[in-house]
């Protein structure tokens, strides 16, 4: 680990403490064995038991499951970007975004014009980044913005060498195909919550309709990138019951955003989840999904802080989003990439799978 | 970080690691902490929560400040000058906010 003995950290870091090496948490010594050498993820019951290590362990399980991750991933972190081609307006309910049009959030609905988001997808490219992916608050695509993706999937590969990832909600048979034959490599849907919780988060929609869409994407031989979103008031077991249902899936892309209560939404008033917690999680996630790509997304800073985010780093997380989100700002895309030379960890280089 | 005309000519910029007020009509000020340009806490109107900023020239109230703390990590919202909601644009390097009355704005 790198982290520091007699240093204060900051009100907001997550950071965690050295010197403890876990013995006696008989669930590590499994992990050891199950996962880092025989590759196989921890079960929901097992996961669940991470979830709930003491403080005291945290630094131990981060540091399995960055072994994990270096064993069965490799030491290239994959760095993304993604940007919002509609904004707001949503029909679906989904409580935790700021862009359903069904609460009174101060997003408005835009449309970003196809310059734009090919400059977004150089500067992007620029960065080292290898992905980028075009985001529509959607329930799913009309035949206007599949003819926009397409048009806008065309310009970039033009002019921008970057693989292009998508996330246009729900999807037809048809639309899966068309996407696939247009080059899309990657499709994110995310499951977000565990199914047991999904009725409390989202009544618009349900869980069975994503798990649809996720196999379709599965089935056509695009990538699945299917990911979470925690600290909205689940409970630790529906948390470790998320991840097992996400290893069930087989992403190959696992994003991890960790809520940042929206104004107007009906989660506002939920506080920001506890960095240790946070941490725990990253560490129950990589321990869960040995190979997956597994990925900082949205509120990271908030809930981990910088020092808490160089801990994930060095606990199983093996890709970012790098710069801003949909509709609030990361870290400045410097300070991510920094980071990544100051632990010596190499960018993953571009594989097109065109 | 790109400098951004106003629309009586008044014009913003950042620079990295380094904090710049500027000022902008009706006395509002914008300030960038390593690229981020943080929007008015002081003004007419709170870029955050669009409620009408009773800072005026003195210091902003303690929700106000928590606002301009939050202007770090989201664009504005609401137009400083007239508190109509923006179009707003993020992308991964940048954003621009537009009110349909005062122009643009950008990171």
């Amino acid at each position: 680990m790198t982290i520091q003995e007699n240093v204060t950290p900051s009100p907001n870091s997550a950071s965690v403490g050295k010197g403890y090496q876990g013995k006696g948490h008989h669930i590590l010594d499994i992990a050891r064995q199950q996962v880092l050498e025989d590759g196989i993820g921890l079960t929901q019951a097992q996961l669940e038991e991470i979830l709930r290590l003491p403080d005291e362990a945290l630094a131990a399980a981060l540091e399995l499951a960055h072994q994990v991750r270096l064993r069965h991933c490799g030491e290239d972190v994959e760095v993304e970007g993604i940007i919002s081609i509609k904004t707001g307006g949503c029909p679906e309910d989904c409580h935790f975004c700021s862009q359903s049009g069904l609460f009174d959030s101060p997003v408005r609905g835009v449309w970003l014009d196809i310059p734009e988001l090919v400059k977004a997808a150089k500067e992007t490219a620029a960065t080292g980044a290898t992905e980028f992916c075009i985001v529509a608050a959607v329930r799913g695509p009309d035949i206007k913005l599949m003819n926009q993706i397409k048009f806008a999937i065309d310009r970039i590969n033009e002019e921008v060498d970057i693989n292009i990832a998508c996330s246009l909600g729900m999807l037809t048979q048809r639309q899966v195909d068309q996407l696939k034959d247009w080059g899309v490599h990657r499709y994110n849907h995310n499951l977000e919550t565990a199914r047991s919780y999904f009725p409390e988060v989202v009544t618009t929609h349900t869980y069975e309709e994503r798990l649809e869409t996720c196999a379709m994407v599965k089935d056509a031989g695009m990538e699945l990138c299917c990911g979470a979103l925690i600290g909205m008031g689940e409970s630790l077991e529906q948390r470790a019951e998320l991840a097992a249902q996400l290893a069930a899936l087989e992403p190959h892309e696992v994003p991890l955003n960790f809520l940042n209560p929206r104004p107007g939404t009906p989660l506002e008033n939920q506080g920001i989840m506890d960095g240790k917690d946070a941490l725990r999680a990253i560490a129950a996630f990589r321990l869960a999904m040995p190979r997956t790509v597994l990925r900082y997304a949205g509120g990271r800073e908030l809930t981990l802080g910088d020092l808490g985010t160089r801990d994930g780093l060095l606990g199983g997380i093996n890709a970012v989003i790098v710069g801003n989100y949909l509709t609030t700002l990361g870290r400045p895309a410097t300070a991510d990439l920094n980071l990544l030379v100051d632990l010596n960890m190499p960018i993953k280089e571009l594989q097109k799978t065109l | 970080m790109k400098g951004v005309s106003l629309p009586n000519g008044v014009s913003t910029s950042s620079t990295n690691g380094l904090l710049r007020g500027v000022s902008l009509p009706n006395g509002v000020s914008t300030c960038s902490i390593n690229g981020l340009t943080a929007r008015p806490t002081t003004g007419d109107y709170c870029g955050y929560c669009g409620e009408p900023s009773d800072g005026g020239d003195g210091p902003p109230s303690d929700v106000h400040r928590r606002c301009g703390e939050r202007l770090a990590m989201e664009p504005p919202r609401y137009c400083a000058a007239c508190r109509r909601r923006m179009k707003v644009q993020v992308a991964p390097l940048g954003w621009t906010a537009e009110c349909s009355r005062h122009g643009v704005i950008a990171s």
